[in-house]
């Protein structure tokens, strides 16, 4: 789904295409820090010490959390000063695209970097031979971390969105609810593999999210009405 | 380099020119079993594409047609306009650039993962004598660095005598070592690549079949790229090309002489096109004066010539032609030329009554585009094909450089649009894709296998 969002609404509009590859460039480099630390933070400690591990990894998961809102921040503000120069530029005083574009496109940057990060591995792995969760775990390993990838992609575009309106409109609460978001979308990971605890509350989450990034993009109930009535 | 260049792609030389120009294209011959011969084969190989390109905004010529009366404001009004239809279709170029090395590293990456020829170490190339089999450490490290200085040498004792040649007008020499190279590189490896993809497949083939292929592949590819053909057949061939000789050189370079190379190769690019002396800046510039176009085959256009007669400005320019033109402009270097800018003002010169247009015949309207020289590509493409060869963290790794280099090329792009000359383009890049390389693999990449195995997502 993912990539025909990317198909349908981004190929056809160069600029939209740079803004995609550099958020991905963003969230890569936040990927980057935080794996750094974690990678510190492991190598300083004891390595047989499974709870200290443990607790190693679910710091460096939300400290990552953290710093790819961090960085989504960072990436606000480079897209302001690169529409007010695009502004300055275009002929008609009005800029080729608008904050909220930049928010969505930003947005899937995002999620398709994480996405392809968690699944790309596993999809290659998925072509060999192998029999999955032979040594207990769960069966539906593929399957569900599909789905969880699926949904941290969406997750990511409606964020975008989010957190860049309230950037625009400084509305601090909305953007400390798309970190607590996130920090809640990664935490529930940690209930896996009771894939109940993880699969369902992000499903539900991403629709809240959804729901409100249309309301927020200017869409209503009645334009829903009229497009799915085909009017 | 990116350049602007009009000129006819010629065939990448295979020598030198990472950017611009590639000097040691790759020099398998040598360590090839076969036997070939190593030295003439090497030279030839050495030749790479040369970026050259320089690109010399035909508002040069443009500007010098504007009868007196109306020139300055003229000027200021078109140089405006120019500047805005620059950067305003600037991102149309870097998409127009992204495509082709996007094309070609996918076909690099791929071919590397499945066959697995190109990832077996059968030898090396002459250039780089010194083997790193060697017990330690320190040991290994002198023995890239002066693999290394060797390369880098040879590079640029053939981008020297490039430009030697150059100057002293030895065009034809210059073109048949061109043709020679191309032709080694159209036929030589892609037949090698064939045979190689058959066997990975377990396709049968006989001769006779693969004979026919490979000579209208070959024959195609020669004329497209040293004469006239459609542009997009062009360009597919160049990136064919571009895709073969990374191969050729992953497959031959050992590791750390790999990277080292690849970082000291940015250096020199830096070096060759910005300071004064350098010999790719020398190139670029004597082909200005001459306003010639460089040569063909070296370079990656990305742009549609028309070639517009003296007459009708207007219509003509309505009309692309796809030929590339051997004229007048020299693109060199990276230099993006304001495109649309052309045409634009043709249009509002063409009440102008008189133009003379005294040495080129033709001005072309061209739709301008970027050119990137060959060798950039071929770069790109090591470096990703390097990172999806060895890196263990596979497809992380590879993802993260492909995304740092197309990044480092918007930079590059975005550099070029504001400076309007001849960039190198490998620095930035390539430092962005090492930078992410050995990060990504040796630190990400435990990381996220951590969060694989564990199912948690971040």
């Amino acid at each position: 789904p993912a990539l025909g969002l990317f198909l349908f609404t981004i190929a056809r509009d160069p600029l939209r295409i740079i803004i995609l590859i550099a958020g991905a460039f963003f969230w890569l480099v936040s990927l980057l820090l935080s794996s750094l630390i974690w990678f510190i933070a492991v190598k300083a400690s004891d390595p047989r010490d499974e709870p200290l591990q443990k607790g190693l990894l679910i710091f460096g998961v939300m400290f990552s959390v953290l710093l790819q809102e961090a960085f989504r921040f960072l990436y606000y503000k480079l897209l302001r000063k690169a529409i007010e120069g695009l502004v300055a530029l275009s002929e008609d005083g009005c800029s080729p695209i608008s904050i909220q574009q930049m928010a969505y496109v930003a947005g899937v940057g995002f999620g398709l970097m994480s996405g392809a990060f968690s699944m790309i591995n596993l999809l290659a792995d998925a072509l060999g031979p192998g029999t999955v969760g032979i040594h207990g775990d769960s069966q539906l390993y593929f399957l569900t971390s599909a789905f969880m990838t699926m949904v941290l992609i969406f997750l990511h575009t409606f964020w975008g969105i989010l957190f860049f309106h309230g950037c625009e409109h400084r509305r601090w609460w909305e953007i400390m609810a798309v970190v607590v978001m996130h920090l809640a979308v990664s935490g529930s990971t940690f209930c896996n593999p009771l894939y109940v605890g993880s699969l369902v509350p992000s499903y539900l989450l991403m629709a809240a999210a959804a729901v409100w990034a249309y309301l927020l993009s200017g869409g209503s109930a009645q334009n829903l009405r009229r497009f799915l009535l085909c009017k | 380099m990116i350049t602007f260049m009009n000129n006819s792609d010629s065939e990448e030389e295979p020598c030198n020119e990472r950017t611009s120009l590639m000097s040691a294209e790759s020099p398998p011959v040598p360590s090839y079993q076969d036997g070939l011969q190593a030295s003439e084969a090497g030279e030839l190989q050495a030749h790479r594409k040369r970026r050259t390109g320089s690109s010399r905004s035909p508002n040069n010529i443009a500007d010098g047609d504007v009868p007196d009366s109306r020139v300055p404001v003229r000027e200021s009004a078109l140089e405006n306009e120019e500047e805005e239809l620059t950067l305003k279709y600037g991102a149309k170029h870097v998409i127009m650039l992204f495509v082709p090395v996007t094309l070609c590293m996918i076909v690099v990456v791929a071919t590397i993962k499945s066959v697995r020829f190109y990832t077996e170490k059968n030898g090396q190339l002459i250039y780089t004598p010194f083997s790193e089999d060697t017990p330690s450490v320190g040991q290994r490290l002198l023995n890239s660095v002066l693999n290394t200085i060797i390369m880098i040498s040879v590079i640029v004792v053939m981008t020297v005598f490039l430009v030697l040649l150059y100057k002293y007008r030895c065009y034809k020499f210059i073109h048949g070592w061109l043709i020679l190279s191309s032709l080694m590189l159209l036929f030589l490896f892609t037949y090698i690549y064939l045979g190689e993809v058959l066997k990975t497949y377990n396709v049968a083939m006989d001769y006779p079949t693969l004979f026919l292929i490979i000579w209208n592949f070959g024959a195609v590819g020669m004329i497209c790229i040293h004469w006239k053909g459609p542009l997009q057949l062009q360009q597919a061939y160049l990136i064919m090309i571009s895709a073969l000789m990374a191969l050729v050189f992953i497959k031959y370079l050992p590791e750390w002489s790999a990277w080292v190379i690849l970082g000291a190769i940015s250096i020199y690019d830096l070096m060759a096109v910005l300071c004064p002396k350098g010999p790719l800046r020398m190139l670029v510039e004597t082909a200005q004066e001459r306003n010639e176009p460089i040569f063909p085959a070296l370079i990656y256009s990305s742009a549609m010539i028309w070639t517009v007669g003296m007459a009708k400005p207007d219509t003509a320019a309505r009309g692309p032609s796809q030929q590339m033109q051997d004229e007048a402009e020299d693109g060199r270097e990276n230099h993006r030329s304001p495109s649309h800018a052309e045409s634009q003002m043709s249009e509002t010169r063409s009440p102008v009554p008189t133009r003379p247009i005294t040495s080129f015949e033709e001005l072309e309207e061209e739709e301008r585009g970027v050119k990137l020289g060959l060798g950039d590509f071929i770069f790109y493409s090591v470096l990703v094909g390097k990172a999806a060869a060895t890196a263990s963290g596979d497809w992380n790794t590879t993802l993260a450089c492909f995304v740092a280099i197309l990044i480092g090329l918007c930079l590059t792009l975005l550099l070029l649009a504001v400076f309007k000359k001849a960039l190198p383009a490998l620095p930035i890049s390539i430092t962005f894709g090492l930078i992410f390389y050995f990060s990504t693999d040796n630190i990400v990449r435990p990381f996220m296998d951590t969060l694989a195995s564990h199912q948690l997502y971040i």
